[in-house]
């Protein structure tokens, strides 16, 4: 028996990342919204590892921050100790990782979610999406059903059902329906989606044990801790002070090695019962043995869950073989000798799309007003997801307010790159952010991401007045700092010579201003201040101070890639018209004339990311556009 | 590459057609470009003032390269938008055939150009409405075809060796970057066995191997422009005669007046697919004739230019050991002064003519020992055929210092291995100069990114993938 039991604008499908920032912002830009969990006590779950940030994700994380996203506030709140990886690796790189407390992450998520103005949240499993036909070519979506019967009207529906769509747990010879963690799967939205046109593709995931503390001799092991002033997520989080928790680090040995290969006929990856495509960036530990035999030893770390809690997380021995196989080869780790296990490893298969199906707006292409955030799309990781969601809300309010989406490019944020590979590119395996994926990347900084994102935060209405004109305050105080370097010349002056000398850099025989003198790489702006009266006067946070260092040091290298950028944006802004009839362009290539008509590109440059599309076809396109105009 | 103010230059008239070229330079800084290389002569007073000239003006005048001359050339100045591109465009018609041409292009191109594609101009011209809606098919055309001519060509000139050399390279700078980024994007990885060479070692020995392949340009310049052979020699010693001989038909004034062929002449013709500029000068000797001074100032000149000089010589010039005779011997010893054994054959012509004993070959023979010698009867086609088996010793077998060296003949190619040269130098100095990883790989990204359009290969990915292949990395 279905009946009625609501009319939104927005229904959001799962609270994992990616579901909560598109709840809260959608709900924060006014719109009537609710947000379903398969089970309450999931919300804004880490089922994997216990921590948020690391490379490429820690400026995801920032970016989401300064869009107006939660999971930075959050986990700053949550903290079990932070660090900054590759401090020595230079200014594009710096990316805070944090581990944190799983358990008080959840209970902030829902009380956010609960707190927030215009959203109701709900457990359900949705097992249909309503669609209406319109006069347009597509269906629009008009609402979603419980397994309950109830339906919910609404005008946007943003799925981010992460790994629970048809989700089959695998470990070793074991294998049944679930979802992470012993939660329901979701098993009948699938149907729907096929139904609707959705290319569905079968992926798969794994998580390692989770191990009692009491039974790991840490004694064997090294102790790691974070920084010992902890940097926060949030541009609004001034100082963190926390009582940080270590990871601890062991290795394998040749014994564990040896019961792997003994026993590898018995991996369901090995012997073909998988058929999910995994990544290729976290393969489990059987993987690693196999496809690096000569490898003598591996990495684990054991990392702490929360605060109240003997669970610990031990990262890097991911695994589908049998849990027999799993304990034996565990207790031959330094240190686990006589582990207790409290979950076994697992493997997890689920469903997702075909991303390259939707917009760049992450509404899809197939069905009006119905979006699509997280590993639904292909990704992987809990950042990628809620950077995904928060774009996902906003541009479901855009286009309820009948606005213009909220498009973040590839020079913009890591949060574009993410979107444009999976939307342009698409993707066979969860797709994880690195760096190394950001061809823009000196400019996709920890430091700037303010900078970056936060006057379009503000544009669509997620970033309050007040925290905007604080931005833009913080903006000046950079700026004329950098100006006051500028100008402050330093005589070559004993002082200042000394000073030189004390830092292994070369004396000066001229005047040469503070900033000449910060250029040089063995001389920090916190080393500077020795030599520069006008410091005391300056009142910048320490990010700021960062960022004026970056400013200055890697002037060049910045100037380059903003050249790189202005040429990449002139294509971006090159707009593709809806109604451009790919197949019409006789002097496209055949290939090419598919795939553009496939993949409908918004603009000349996301055309040419795709595959199969030459320079030339791109050069008949624009010729062709060119020609439409006249 | 789509659209871009940046500018273009090209040699806008077919290669090996005669003696007078124009190279075509397009974009918003024309003038600027041609102004650092072209300097206008009004009354003898020499100055840069391209920018100054008024709109759609022809100026005579001199390109520089630095403080030397290359050629004394007129150049048309045609402002933005009343040109074919609608652009700014200059014009530079030089007279010294294509291999100035493509001196001054290769000029221009250090000044701030970069190579045209094929059809580029006419691109130009289109994108910036120069040409009407039913010319517009036809352009699509044009530039499609051209691009898959091009694509061909550039596939034909980049031999399999030199694309696998490329490719050798670009697998090795992956490698490289794979590994900063892994380091970058891992931060935990223990760097073990798997980490490979030191990085400044491997971008020092791919840094010497682009500097050879860049070198090499000048030789492959040989197989693309032509080898540069010139015929010197005395007057009447029978160089126009070898001249047509060579070229197959009658093409210089043979009489046995001395001092016939009063400036040079070219011909083209083919080796084992290599052309040959042929180019036949006045005889060489004191002279009073003003036009034949001319000739023979003309023919020291091409002397400066040739890949390869055949000196012809009159074997009865050694007969004898009189006083005129020697006079004759001093001006062979004043010309083959401005030889090298490197740069030069002498044939001893007219043995026909010689004793039965061959006396006069032989004290010729002598008087050129340094050289490499081919008695000929040039006039009775006799023994000339050793000519040809120089040429392809010397420069066709590869046998003239590159070995098994692959060659760059394409100034695209040069380009590119130039700019990812510059590249590598930036990366190498970050390095030195202590700055970071992301700053270095930086440099190498963009490297590799230049050497991957060569052989139009997207490395993005294959880093990605080297990482994952080469890494074990993960939860």
């Amino acid at each position: 028996m279905r009946f009625e039991a609501g009319e939104y604008d927005v229904a959001v499908v799962g609270a994992g990342h990616a579901g909560c920032e598109a709840a809260l912002a959608a709900a924060r830009l006014g719109y009537k919204t609710v947000i379903f969990a398969i089970n309450l006590d999931s919300v804004g779950n880490m089922p994997c590892n216990p921590s948020i940030g690391g490379t490429s994700k820690g400026q995801l994380v920032r970016e989401i921050d300064a869009l107006g996203g939660s999971m930075g506030k959050i986990a700053d709140k949550t903290t079990l100790q932070s660090k900054v990886l590759n401090r020595a690796k230079g200014p594009a790189v710096y990316s805070l990782r944090a581990q944190i407390d799983r358990r008080e992450y959840q209970t902030q998520m829902k009380h956010e979610l609960e707190l927030c103005e215009n959203l109701d949240v709900k457990q359900g499993e949705i097992v249909d999406v309503l669609t209406e036909d319109t006069e347009g070519e597509i269906p629009k979506v008009c609402g979603v059903v419980t397994h309950t019967g109830a339906i919910y009207r609404t005008k946007c529906a943003i799925l981010c059902t992460g790994t629970y769509l048809k989700g089959k747990v695998i470990i070793g010879d074991v294998s049944y329906s679930s979802g992470p963690d012993g939660l329901f799967p979701a098993n009948s939205l699938s149907a729907r989606l096929i139904e609707l046109g959705f290319t569905i593709l079968r992926l798969k995931t794994g998580t390692p044990a989770r191990i009692k503390r009491a039974s790991v001799d840490f004694s064997k092991m090294e102790e790691q801790y974070g920084d010992e002033v902890a940097t926060p997520f949030s541009h609004d989080t001034d100082t963190l002070e926390i009582e940080q928790m270590p990871c601890y680090l062991t290795h394998t040995t040749t014994e564990t090695h040896e019961i792997i290969r003994k026993n590898i006929h018995r991996s369901p990856m090995y012997n073909g019962s998988i058929e999910g495509v995994g990544p290729r960036y976290c393969p489990s530990l059987e993987d690693k043995v196999m496809r690096f035999s000569d490898k003598e030893r591996h990495q684990a770390f054991v990392e702490p869950m929360g605060r109240n809690t003997e669970e610990m997380y031990l990262q890097g021995m991911s695994s589908s073989l049998p849990e027999d196989v799993q304990l034996d080869f565990m207790r031959t780790i330094i240190g686990l000798e006589n582990l207790s296990v409290m979950r076994p490893a697992y493997a997890i298969e689920y469903d997702a799309i075909d991303a390259r199906q939707l917009h760049l707006s992450l509404e899809s292409r197939l069905v009006d007003g119905l979006f699509f955030a997280g590993q639904i799309n292909g990704s992987s990781g809990y950042e990628e997801a809620a950077g995904q969601g928060i774009v996902a809300g906003i541009n479901a309010a855009m286009k309820l307010s009948g606005r213009k989406p909220l498009i973040i490019d590839r020079s913009e944020g890591y949060i574009g790159v993410l979107i444009d590979d999976l939307v342009t590119r698409g993707t066979k395996e969860p797709y994880r952010m690195m760096t190394s994926r950001a061809e823009y990347r000196l400019l996709l900084r920890h430091d700037n991401a303010d900078t970056r994102l936060m006057p379009k935060g503000y544009e669509a209405g997620l970033v309050s007045e007040e925290r905007y004109q604080r931005f833009l305050k913080k903006q000046e105080a950079v700026q004329s700092e950098i100006d006051r370097l500028s100008a402050t010349i330093m005589p070559p002056s004993r002082a200042v010579n000394d000073f030189l000398k004390e830092q292994n850099s070369t004396p000066i025989k001229n005047g040469v201003s503070l900033k000449e003198l910060l250029r040089r790489p063995e001389i920090t702006y916190e080393a500077l201040e020795a030599i520069d009266k006008g410091r005391k006067d300056v009142t910048l946070n320490k990010t700021a101070r960062e960022e004026v260092e970056i400013l200055v040091k890697y002037e060049g290298y910045i100037k380059r890639q903003e050249q790189q950028v202005e040429q990449f944006k002139k294509m971006e802004k090159m707009l593709i018209p809806d109604d451009v009839d790919f197949k019409a362009i006789p002097t496209i290539s055949l290939e090419a004339r598919e795939k553009l008509s496939k993949l409908r590109p918004a603009s000349v440059g996301q055309a040419g990311r795709i595959s199969g599309v030459s320079p030339a076809d791109v050069t008949a396109l624009v010729v062709y556009l060119k020609t439409r105009q006249d | 590459m789509l659209y871009s103010n940046d500018c273009i230059a090209a040699i806008s008239t077919p290669a090996g057609s005669g003696g007078i070229a124009i190279i075509r330079i397009s974009g918003k800084d024309a003038f600027f470009i041609a102004d650092k290389m072209f300097c206008a002569n009004k009354e003898g007073v020499l100055s840069h003032c391209v920018s100054k000239m008024p709109d759609h003006t022809i100026k005579h005048g001199y390109v520089f390269d630095g403080g030397e001359l290359v050629d004394e050339c007129l150049l048309s100045k045609m402002e933005a938008p009343r040109t074919y591109t609608a652009e700014n465009v200059v014009e530079v018609n030089c007279h010294g055939g294509f291999a100035v041409a493509t001196k001054i292009l290769e000029l221009a191109i250090r000044c701030g150009a970069r190579p045209a594609e094929p059809g580029e101009f006419t691109k130009r011209a289109f994108l910036n409405g120069r040409l009407d809606l039913s010319e517009a098919e036809g352009v699509m055309d044009i530039i499609n075809a051209k691009t898959e001519e091009s694509r061909k060509a550039a596939a034909r000139q980049l031999s399999g060796r030199l694309s696998r050399q490329i490719e050798d390279i670009c697998g090795r700078l992956v490698k490289a970057l794979a590994e900063m980024e892994v380091s970058i994007d891992y931060p935990e990885y223990e760097m073990d066995e798997q980490a490979g060479d030191d990085a400044s070692l491997v971008l020092k020995s791919i840094k010497e191997e682009l500097l050879k392949l860049s070198a090499t340009y000048d030789r492959g310049r040989l197989v693309r422009d032509g080898l540069k052979l010139v015929i010197a020699g005395l007057p009447n010693a029978g160089k126009s005669s070898l001249m047509n001989m060579l070229s197959g038909y009658n093409r210089s004034i043979v009489t046995d007046i001395p001092g016939t062929t009063r400036d040079t002449v070219d011909e083209f013709v083919q080796i084992d697919g290599v052309p040959i500029i042929i180019t036949d000068t006045a005889g060489i000797r004191e002279t009073e004739d003003t036009v034949e001074k001319i000739g023979v100032e003309r023919a020291f000149e091409k002397i400066e230019e040739a890949d390869l000089v055949v000196y012809v010589a009159d074997c009865l010039d050694f007969e004898d050991d009189n006083e005129g005779a020697n006079a004759l011997k001093q001006e062979h010893i004043a010309n083959v002064s401005r030889l090298t054994p490197e740069n030069s054959v002498v044939i001893i012509n007219k043995t026909d003519l010689d004793g039965e004993d061959g006396n006069a070959s032989k004290k010729a023979e002598e008087f050129f020992k340094d050289f490499t010698c081919i008695k000929a009867s040039i006039l009775e086609n006799k023994g000339v055929e050793p000519v040809f088996d120089i040429i392809k010793i010397r420069f066709l077998n590869q046998a003239a210092g590159y070995g098994s060296q692959n060659i760059i003949t394409n100034i695209r190619h040069k380009t590119l291995i130039d700019q990812a040269l510059s590249l590598l130098t930036a990366a190498e100095e970050s390095l030195l100069g202590g700055m970071p990883l992301d700053c270095v790989s930086y440099d190498v990204r963009l490297c590799s990114e230049k050497l991957g359009e060569i052989i139009g290969k997207n490395i993005s990915e294959d880093v990605i993938h080297d990482i994952f292949s080469r890494f074990c990395l993960g939860k």
